[in-house]
């Protein structure tokens, strides 16, 4: 627990908010012994420059380069080289391969200035859509296609809600310009890039509220692209998964 | 080849209207950032004459600073400014390879900027996509306010620009090749000359490329091309009308493949000066020298292969992401090596704290608090916290901006007597240096813990957003909003000593001695020849040696275009 405590001091040192998502205490391990290390550096390059200005003049020896460049150098290769395979490490376990094949599908598409969530419904497969049928008006803010039997069942959020403990699947996207999806408190950013789908996966562990940011300059009203992820344990979020689910199915009926 | 040439096409002249259009793009560019502060910390406060600032206006004043900043000032006065000033004298020759193109390059700079200001005044404002211009944001008038007639303007100018600074880089590197005058060769090059030898390169290399980004750009705008717009892109209720199926992502590489050398193409001239600066006040030869000029062409080789760290979470492959992690760790080791050596050349040699001699040291500070964050941001599983964060705004204003500008000052205090025949107040200068470190440090350090707790950047208020959960994290970055804009304020004020300085010293009639810092350099020796002459006959000088020649005791010193006696360094 002597860790935790010091990831717990470290955390608030840098006021980092809190961590809750299972890969994120690693994240921050290693972000905090990052910072560490970037401090500790700092404050030994100014002692050196500040000593080698206050002590007396000493005539110009010759050293040897190798001892006051090569040297320092080498361990500073070692140390960088050190972090960066720490990095690769926690990368390639989050980003090298895709969500398990049981992980939740939630589609999560911006468009200037909201995010809108889509679950697949009972069949698992998400409707397709089509940007002529986009009528935020009328209650189709994604363009779904009446006519695609898969999204009749398919359940459209303005909120991110999510079971505490289970993996989920992002499939991100973008209605018009680029919107940056982040959630800070699950350690979470990945851009929505018009054309194109990025996949996230990660796993909440702590049921709450959490913020959803947009990081990407996307227009006038950026700064307001906020919405909330909510993180609920597995019951209730059942309960509230069979409810939406039923409404947005008696929608779908013909 | 005339025996004559226009005053008009003189390099000085050149250079001085270089400072002059980076002079008054800092002074807007400054002006826009406070702006930008006082919003940010009181969103309700109302600008005199104009009103509440919507946040359209708030994205204009941050795409304005931005353009202004990096490209009129980081770019134009360390490289063409001050290159223009003494890079002919540094290297014995008596001018730029090309006047007349040298002036033209002025010329189109100084119209881009006028260009660029004129985008305050069209129908629907300046451009709000920031200086990077992501599209489809920055391709279409429906994305908002600014992005019609604002943003053609802004293509032009930058367009303007790119043309001007090719042409610029262009003249930089055949003066440097062809004209360097008898016994220069090129290990006797000065280390400022080598900063802006490699600056041009990576500008002739980056510039055509944004220009070309930039005419498809504009292809997309107007002429219905789909490089960087997908099928089906549907902005403001309106499908966009276009041919092919193009991806905004093919602008970002563009864009960052320009964008990224540019940062050095900013700062290698800020290092070349800072490495002279200090072995002359330390009266020492540059610890390490031949590796100095290695590590400065190894930054900008390495500079053109790092641009994907800007786009870790942008949607790249993430094997990409890994590469890229790989070339931008890299580029920390040659930037170490010349800490290193900076460090080493002013160990123990109890230099003359000169205010260009604290302007050097404050450089290197700069350069190694905000160096330290770099291979932070460099790890991408740490910019998937970090990436477009006020951690990220720190880091390039302290590394970048920052130290850049203690470059310029460094220059501004160290050349002035050449350029001027007057020494400007130390006392006056001192105090400018003070203040502006601690403005410098008390603006920026900040950033780094409001990043840490999560703010965004380029949001134009951290409240009014909502009071859900995003609301309440963005809050908790407010007290230490107040905190910055003041510090950002007293920064802005740190500058009214060095007006002051300008003024009054121009206005005496003190004049310096030559070679008042006992420099080594060749640009010293040029008050024998009448710099300022437009007469274009060889100036007679032989360069002797390389740079940097003090004895052990650093007592007495050669310069390089001494051809024997030694001089006694003057009584302090």
């Amino acid at each position: 627990m002597h860790s935790a405590q010091a990831i717990a001091t470290g955390q608030r040192f840098w006021r980092l908010p809190v961590d809750a998502s299972a890969h994120g205490p690693a994240l921050d391990t290693h972000l905090l012994l990052n910072l560490w290390i970037a401090l500790a550096l700092l404050a030994l390059a100014h002692l050196i420059l500040l000593a080698g200005l206050a002590f007396r003049r000493r005539a110009s020896r010759p050293v040897h380069t190798l001892l006051l460049e090569y040297l320092p150098l080498a361990a500073l290769t070692l140390l960088f080289a050190f972090l960066a395979a720490r990095a690769q490490q926690l990368w390639a376990a989050q980003r090298y391969t895709g969500a398990s094949l049981t992980a939740m599908q939630v589609e999560v598409t911006g468009m200037q200035f909201a995010w809108y969530f889509r679950y697949p419904g009972a069949d698992a497969a998400f409707g397709e859509t089509k940007p002529t049928l986009v009528a935020p008006g009328e209650g189709n803010p994604l363009g779904l296609d009446p006519a695609d039997r898969h999204g009749a069942d398919d359940l459209v959020t303005s909120q991110l809600v999510l079971p505490a403990g289970r993996e989920v699947d992002l499939a991100l996207h973008a209605q018009d310009v680029i919107h940056g999806f982040s959630v800070p408190e699950m350690r979470l950013k990945q851009n929505a890039v018009p054309g194109q789908t990025a996949h996230i996966h990660f796993t909440p562990t702590q049921p709450g509220s959490y913020a959803i940011l947009c990081t990407q300059l996307c227009g006038l009203g950026h700064y307001r692209m906020q919405a909330t992820m909510l993180v609920l344990p597995p019951a209730a979020f059942d309960t509230w998964l069979q409810a939406h689910e039923a409404a947005a199915g008696k929608r779908g009926q013909p | 080849m005339t025996a004559q040439h226009s005053r008009w096409t003189h390099h000085r002249t050149v250079g001085f209207g270089y400072v002059a259009i980076s002079l008054a793009a800092a002074c807007v560019g400054t002006v826009l950032s406070l702006l930008m502060r006082l919003h940010l910390t009181w969103p309700a406060w109302s600008l005199p004459l104009h009103g509440l600032i919507l946040p359209e206006e708030y994205l204009a004043l941050v795409t304005m600073h931005g353009t202004l900043m990096l490209f009129f000032v980081l770019t134009v006065a360390p490289q063409s400014g001050f290159g223009n000033l003494i890079l002919p004298a540094q290297i014995g020759a008596r001018r730029m390879a090309f006047p007349r193109l040298n002036a033209a390059s002025m010329g189109l700079t100084g119209l881009a900027l006028l260009v660029l200001l004129a985008a305050f005044f069209v129908p629907g404002g300046s451009p709000i996509s920031g200086w990077t211009a992501y599209p489809p944001l920055s391709a279409t008038a429906l994305a908002g306010p600014g992005q019609g007639e604002g943003m053609d303007v802004w293509l032009a100018a930058i367009a303007l620009f790119s043309l001007a600074s090719t042409l610029g880089a262009i003249n930089t590197l055949t003066t440097i090749v062809k004209l360097r005058g008898e016994g220069m060769s090129w290990q006797r090059l000065p280390l400022t000359v080598w900063g802006w030898f490699t600056a041009a390169l990576l500008s002739v290399l980056v510039f055509s490329v944004l220009l070309a980004a930039l005419a498809m750009l504009f292809c997309d705008r107007h002429l219905q091309s789909g490089f960087f717009l997908p099928t089906g892109d549907l902005v403001n209720g309106v499908l966009l009308q276009h041919h092919g199926d193009g991806s905004p992502l093919l602008w970002l590489h563009l864009f960052w493949f320009f964008g990224h050398p540019e940062v050095y193409i900013a700062i290698l001239p800020g290092m070349g000066l800072t490495s002279m600066v200090l072995a002359n006040f330390a009266h020492r030869r540059v610890f390490a020298y031949r590796l100095m000029i290695a590590t400065t062409l190894l930054i900008g080789f390495l500079g053109i292969l790092v641009w994907g760290h800007h786009m870790f979470v942008a949607g790249l492959n993430p094997f990409a992401g890994s590469a890229f992690a790989l070339s931008s760790m890299a580029i920390a080791l040659p930037s170490s090596a010349k800490v290193l050596s900076w460090l080493a050349t002013i160990w123990r040699s109890r230099p003359r704290l000169t205010t260009p001699m604290l302007f050097a040291l404050g450089f290197v500070s700069l350069f190694i608090t905000g160096g330290l964050t770099g291979p932070i941001l460099a790890q991408p599983i740490l910019d998937e916290y970090l990436h477009n964060t006020f951690f990220v705004v720190a880091h390039f204003h302290l590394i970048m901006a920052m130290a850049g500008i203690f470059g310029l000052f460094c220059a501004t205090y160290y050349w002035f007597p050449l350029l001027f025949g007057r020494l400007l107040s130390e006392p006056l200068g001192k105090l400018h240096f003070a203040g502006t470190l601690i403005g410098a440090y008390g603006t920026f350090l900040p950033m780094h813990l409001t990043g840490l707790a999560g703010e965004p950047r380029q949001y134009a208020q951290l409240t009014g957003g909502g009071s859900g959960p995003a609301g309440q994290l963005l809050q908790t970055t407010l007290p230490l909003q107040h905190g910055i804009t003041y510090a950002a304020f007293f920064l802005a004020c740190a500058q009214l000593p060095f007006l002051l300085n300008l003024v009054l010293t121009l206005r005496s009639h003190l004049l310096a001695t030559p070679n008042p810092w006992s420099a080594t350099t060749m640009e010293w020796a040029s008050q024998d020849f009448d710099e300022a002459s437009t007469e274009d006959k060889p100036t007679g000088l032989v360069t002797y040696r390389g740079p940097c020649h003090y004895s052990e005791d650093g007592v007495s010193f050669l310069p390089q275009w001494e051809s024997g006696a030694t001089s006694t360094l003057p009584p302090e």
